[in-house]
């Protein structure tokens, strides 16, 4: 008998694959989505689908021109988690166009101009938020109070359709702002925190996510949950979700300390779901996060910061995305210069010592 | 058990535990619980002459010749190298190339036997007590009997044995951990032989004269542990087990001897630069063999499995037993299996042919279905770092990739590339199934043919700059002979003119003088 395959080992294989990690994250995404979408209603899911599926078709286009196996690369979940991970943070009654803008920013522009699957420098979906926020930001910022469906006032079917594919929107939203956004234009406004707070929204509601954001980014609760589970599968190590989470409740617990009428508690920013979603599913997307442990460390705390200083100095009351971005770019110069230490050699790549080791 | 794990505090085996690894589903069950059976003699048996790392042994019989059980049939040459005997008594019928257990499937030097079936033994080597021995006599007999390390490297084990001479050793180390999946020849090994591993120990213990042994043990094989520590008390009172994590590749020679004592070998270095020697529990039960028994390395333990094999088994093979009759006996194969190896299916090498023996570093034979491999395209480079989570060896496998893919062999070595053990844990959990150890494996090959074409080169150089001086002394040593005979010519010549001319000033002196002597000298 003469075999044909003629491989070098190792002839086993773990059994995480590409496609397998990508829907293991949109598990972990699932319950905060499912939350968003069944509190602003038939909209938020026509929203949400419109833009999985014009992701999925702006991969198959684009790996099309790219002469790509089509079959394999647009089935490995990649493009549907980008598509996904853009509606989440999308405002969830805006327009359709909004979310087909938005799919093609982030698959044509973040992903397959730079060479595809792996190859980007930017997370795809943080690039599509940053552009339609410049570029709209009137209709990033339109926010509406929950309206769960079944309840009074809620859209109905044709409503929704109205107000996601209609030229305007007649239906009757209260809009609301978001409540970093109003904490943050008040005290714009010269007012101190101890008078602001009591207006807003109560801590625990911003937790659970009974608070006007964007479509999945309402429930801090639901997305830590998915988060550590996440971490639990073993898809993402602790390392970013602390490293974020961790450097931006040093730096606002300090600041809160200093100065409590001007800064907020670290618990209200803790509390706001668009840092979760970043900490456990944005910085920590493969590609644009540094390798090893103590460069994504120095990310995560990078990240951190930067949306500390963004929701405290910067123009936007919401940081996040810009935070990732600057991030990204900064990956490759942490990733070649923290390298970890071979073995049997010192950090400079000298052998050790015989005596060392002895 | 204290209500404390205190004792996990002082238990080096805890304390220093590899960077990386993973754990792959080891399916030791599928041949864990069955007992070692022994083989029946082949009808054909094929030895080849290089089962070793090394310089590969002379063939000393030739075609027709009858040989005994036990009788050396290639010997070797050279000191890195070792003896090769007959399996079985038989007739040799040939002594050329038959193909290798490799990948390769090329021929290589084989003596072929046929088995007469009675299987007599020739005179055995003469028993020897290691207690009052020699540790020189100990490791010649070891040398004699063709042993070499039968973990899988291969290494002439006489060769290791002698290092004492050059170093200060203090610690053999017994690496029975057996991380690879599948395989379970050391596990029924030791369960059923435990007192024969423990004296090859001993014995190894007093030809290396070390202070202290430990044998490491996989976690995973509570049953051998227990078989070992009823006599363990019998190698010394300094000897212990050390129980390591169930990891892979906790097996590798530089990360064991991490594990156990805490003490990591600088690069380009021999465990034995730190007083440390690892030898492996099967090679211990050959030594115990022939030391005690006078009987060379002739046969092993294989572990047979794979879910595309009837009935997985371990079984005592001699070597030459062709891969095909070890199989049978096995119940043959269900289908055709997706990968055919020799070894683990980590490091195992696939082979092509089923005729090819089982050799002295065959520790399994095993048939992978399709569903074991999990074989899959792959995919573009994610950047999940999960290859650099899992390097024992503390490299970034998927920036050494992206260097081999780009042809820039030097900016891999720079950032590792000869450090990688070839372990292929990286490979092994990369989610884009991206052939990670096999690029560094090509790559290396790569360097070393660069390597040797260099060295080649330049000894192509120096031999012709060598010539050249010659060429160029003898040049010189003929231009001065010429000068000198031209010297002595003109010198001659001047002589001749001055004496003529004084002939010419006194003509009494007779002219025709110098012929006339020379023709007399005629």
């Amino acid at each position: 008998m003469t075999r044909q395959v003629l491989v070098s080992g190792p002839h086993a294989h773990s059994r995480f694959n590409v496609s397998r990690t990508m829907t293991a994250v949109m598990v972990c995404l699932s319950p905060a989505t499912f939350f968003g979408l069944f509190q602003f209603g038939w909209p938020a899911i026509f929203l949400f689908l419109l833009t999985i599926v014009s992701a999925f078709a702006f991969e198959v286009l684009c790996l099309a021109i790219a002469r790509r196996p089509v079959a394999r690369f647009a089935l490995d979940g990649s493009a549907l988690l980008t598509g996904w991970l853009v509606a989440m943070t999308l405002p969830p009654w805006a327009p359709w166009w909004i979310a087909v803008i938005g799919a093609a920013i982030a698959i044509v522009i973040g992903k397959h101009v730079f060479g595809g699957l792996g190859q980007n420098l930017f997370n795809p979906a943080m690039v599509a938020r940053a552009m339609l926020l410049i570029a709209l930001p009137v209709q990033m910022t339109t926010w509406v109070v929950p309206l769960p469906i079944g309840s009074a006032g809620a859209p109905g079917l044709l409503d929704a359709l109205a107000i996601t594919f209609g030229q305007t929107a007649d239906f009757d939203a209260i809009s609301s702002a978001s409540t970093l956004g109003f904490v943050k234009s008040q005290l714009d406004a010269g007012m101190p925190l101890s008078e602001i707070l009591p207006q807003t929204h109560a801590l625990h509601d911003q937790f659970v996510g009974r608070v006007p954001g964007s479509l999945g980014e309402t429930s801090a609760a639901l997305l830590l949950g998915g988060g550590l589970s996440l971490v639990a599968l073993r898809i993402i190590t602790v390392t970013i979700p602390l490293a974020v989470l961790g450097s931006m409740f040093v730096l606002s617990g300090t600041f809160h300390l200093i100065d409590p009428e001007h800064f907020a508690s670290p618990f209200l920013h803790l509390s706001s779901g668009a840092l979760v979603l970043c900490a456990f599913f944005i910085a920590t997307d493969y590609v644009t996060s540094p390798i090893t442990a103590v460069g994504q460390a120095i990310y995560g705390i990078g990240i951190g910061a930067l949306i500390f200083v963004i929701r405290n100095w910067g123009a936007v009351p919401e940081g996040v995305g810009f935070a990732v971005l600057l991030m990204n770019a900064c990956t490759p110069l942490i990733d070649n210069s923290i390298r970890p230490r071979i073995f049997g050699r010192t950090r400079a790549g000298k052998p050790l010592d015989l005596e060392q080791s002895q | 058990m204290a209500p404390l794990p205190l004792h996990m505090l002082t238990d080096p085996a805890r304390l220093f535990s590899i960077r990386g690894c993973v754990h792959p589903e080891t399916r030791k069950f599928l041949s864990a619980d069955c007992a070692i059976e022994t083989m029946p003699i082949p009808s054909l048996i094929r030895v080849p002459l290089q089962q070793h790392i090394g310089v590969e042994a002379e063939p000393i019989v030739k075609r027709d010749d009858l040989v005994l059980k036990g009788q050396i049939i290639g010997k070797a040459r050279g000191p890195v190298s070792a003896n090769v005997h007959a399996p079985t008594s038989g007739r040799v019928i040939a002594v050329g190339h038959f193909a290798a257990p490799h990948p390769s499937g090329l021929p290589v030097p084989t003596i072929t036997i046929r088995a007469d079936g009675k299987d007599r033994w020739g005179p055995r080597m003469t028993r020897l007590r290691p207690e009052g021995a020699d540790p020189e006599e100990i490791a010649a007999r070891v040398a004699e009997a063709g042993i070499v390390g039968m973990g899988g490297a291969t290494f002439p084990s006489a060769v290791k044995l002698n290092l004492r001479n050059k170093y200060d050793l203090h610690t053999l180390i017994i690496n029975a951990a057996e991380c690879e999946p599948y395989l379970t020849s050391d596990d029924r090994l030791l369960r059923e032989r435990a007192e024969e591993v423990a004296d090859g120990i001993r014995i190894m213990g007093l030809a290396l004269g070390v202070r202290r042994i430990i044998v490491a043990i996989e976690s995973n094989k509570p049953q051998a542990i227990a078989a070992l520590r009823r006599h363990i008390a019998g190698i010394g009172p300094d000897a212990g087990i050390a129980v390591v994590p169930t990891q892979y590749p906790m097996g590798s020679e530089k990360h064991l001897v991490q594990t156990v004592t805490g003490k990591e070998t600088p690069a380009r270095a021999l465990t034995a630069e730190l007083g440390i020697v690892v030898h492996n529990a099967a090679t211990a039960f050959a030594v115990h063999q022939a030391v005690r028994y006078g009987e060379p390395l002739i046969s092993r333990v294989v572990t047979i499995s794979g879910r595309a094999v009837e009935r997985p088994a371990n079984v005592q093979a001699l070597i030459g037993t062709p891969v095909a009759d070890a199989l049978a006996h096995c119940g043959g194969l269900i289908g055709e299996p997706d990968r055919l190896l020799l070894g683990g299916p980590m490091m195992g090498q696939p082979i092509q042919n089923l005729r090819v023996p089982i050799v002295k570093g065959t520790n399994g034979i095993l048939a992978l279905t399709k569903s074991e491999t999990r074989h899959e395209a792959s995919m573009p480079c994610i950047r999940c770092g999960s290859c650099v989570q899992v390097c024992p060896c503390g490299l970034t496998p998927l920036e050494l990739n992206a260097h081999i893919q780009a042809d820039d062999l030097e900016g891999a070595v720079k950032i590792g590339l000869l450090d990688c053990v070839a372990c292929g844990a990286c490979s092994y959990i990369c989610p884009s199934n991206i052939p990670l150890v096999q690029g560094f494996n090509f790559a290396k090959g790569k360097l070393a043919k660069m390597q040797s074409w260099k060295h080649q080169q330049d000894e192509t150089k120096r031999l012709a700059a060598a010539r050249k001086a010659r060429e160029d002394a003898i040049a010189e040593a003929k231009r001065a002979a010429m000068a000198r005979h031209k010297a002595a010519t003109a010198a001659r010549k001047q002589r001749e003119a001055e004496e003529a001319a004084r002939d010419a000033a006194t003509p009494d002196t007779p002219k025709a003088d110098h012929p006339q002597t020379s023709e007399a000298m005629e």
